[in-house]
């Protein structure tokens, strides 16, 4: 149906924001309704999927520092042995999930295990524990790639390869959590601004 | 590990795109930092027929409470590719739409044209060994939005698309030829490229109709390609 270029590649799909209904599609539950039988990406975890538990959350503020309250926030990663797993695994990992921030309060959470750490590219050091998210929302109009990143992990994520190609030190800081109790860790997003969060082409 | 081919953001719309006045205070300003793909990049979640239900890819009848909803009956399909024409096979597809009259299911929806009670307004499924794709649906109504002072959106599909990796994430909106309201539509007037545009209107297939049933549309889809590494520098002492 496309035509190909001298080369043979198709062009990828053009994306379009996924507006302000995209709860009806992907969580259709926080749109108002019920209709799957089962509902996708609630929960990264299965009940007996080991690790250590933990509670991510946190904002995302436009440019005018208000809080956007119609995102969806995807969380991709591995498990607390440092592995991914496409398909769950037989204790319920899948490591992926997704969530809506509230309407209201514009807060968005997951709740997860903390994962191991990964092996970078080839001949790259371990990358430090971190979660992809993947943003989008009305007025985004391409998904927006960032990672988390944990505060108590200061060791790792010096050596971190990725944190250590973002040129400016202070910007590593905006893909940081802070551990505000054990197990609870915050990470609010900044659209734009002083404090614009790194956003990565992948 | 197969990497994907770094994205051509020329296909896409920038990041902020004052014709779509709610970008400009959501989006970011400052240069993408691009990374080379590591496994968070490669892998991704995969999905199959045990996610999903028997109807979810059926919107006439999956939200069908008194009878079926109100519209044009129609079936919408094609194939999930990748970028170098390979189809994609096993890959979740979900969609989501307004009814007939333009009215989406959703509590912050507020505009005038009536809820439709058999209509949920979304769906998904799984690609097939071809990388096919199908639903049957009631063709979405247009509808006004808040953007310049009389802007409507066309008829549109919305589509959320996986691959293999979580790169390959994507979320887009597909229309249908012959619609006048393309040419001036602020969302996808954010594209800059015409021929990027016009990959995201659906073509008439009267072939795939069911004749005094459903008419069909054709729309293909396709994701970042991967490539092998061919040639790789190591570094020393990993």
């Amino acid at each position: 149906m496309f035509t190909p270029n001298a080369l043979g590649y198709l062009a990828e799909t053009p994306s379009q924001t996924a507006g302000p209904y995209v709860h009806i599609g992907l969580i259709p539950k926080q749109a108002g309704f019920d209709i799957f039988s089962n509902n996708l990406g609630e929960s990264p975890i299965g009940a007996d999927t080991p690790g250590e538990r933990i509670r991510i959350e946190g904002r995302i503020f436009d440019g005018t520092g208000a809080p956007v309250r119609d995102a969806l926030v995807e969380s991709w990663q591995a498990d607390a042995e440092g592995r991914y797993h496409a398909t769950p695994t037989a204790d319920g990992f899948r490591g992926w999930a997704r969530t809506g921030t509230d309407f209201e309060s514009g807060l968005w959470a997951i709740e997860t295990v903390k994962p191991g750490r990964v092996p970078g590219r080839h001949g790259h050091k371990r990358m430090a524990p971190h979660i992809s998210l993947w943003i989008v929302a009305r007025g985004i109009n391409i998904g927006l790639s960032t990672r988390l990143y944990f505060g108590d992990e200061e060791a790792a994520n010096a050596e971190d390869p990725v944190l250590r190609i973002i040129e400016q030190p202070a910007r590593r800081q905006t893909l940081i959590a802070r551990r505000e109790a054990p197990g609870h860790y915050v990470l609010d997003i900044h659209l734009q601004g002083e404090n614009e969060t790194v956003f990565f082409d992948i | 590990m197969n990497e994907f081919i770094p994205r051509d953001r020329d296909q896409h719309p920038p990041a902020v795109t004052p014709i779509y006045k709610t970008s400009v205070l959501r989006g970011p300003h400052r240069p993408l930092i691009s990374l080379q793909n590591s496994l968070s990049e490669v892998t991704g979640p995969v999905f199959g027929h045990g996610d999903i239900g028997p109807l979810d890819n059926d919107l006439i009848l999956n939200y069908a409470k008194t009878g079926q909803p109100i519209g044009e009956r129609i079936i919408m399909h094609g194939r999930v590719l990748d970028g170098s024409g390979r189809p994609v096979p096993g890959v979740l597809v979900e969609f989501w739409q307004a009814n007939a009259g333009g009215r989406y299911r959703h509590r912050n929806d507020t505009y005038v044209a009536p809820i439709d009670p058999n209509f949920g307004g979304c769906g998904r499924t799984i690609t097939d060994a071809e990388g096919r794709y199908a639903f049957r649906t009631v063709k979405p109504g247009p509808y006004p939005y808040r953007n310049r002072g009389n802007d409507w959106r066309p008829a549109h599909i919305h589509f959320s698309v996986f691959g293999t990796g979580f790169a390959q994430r994507l979320i887009t909106q597909n229309y249908f030829e012959g619609d006048p309201l393309i040419a001036r539509d602020s969302i996808l007037g954010t594209i800059p490229d015409q021929a990027a545009r016009e990959r995201l209107v659906a073509k008439l297939d009267l072939d795939a109709a069911v004749p005094l049933d459903t008419l069909a549309y054709r729309w293909d889809i396709v994701l970042r390609g991967s490539r092998s590494t061919l040639f790789e520098n190591k570094l020393e002492g990993n």
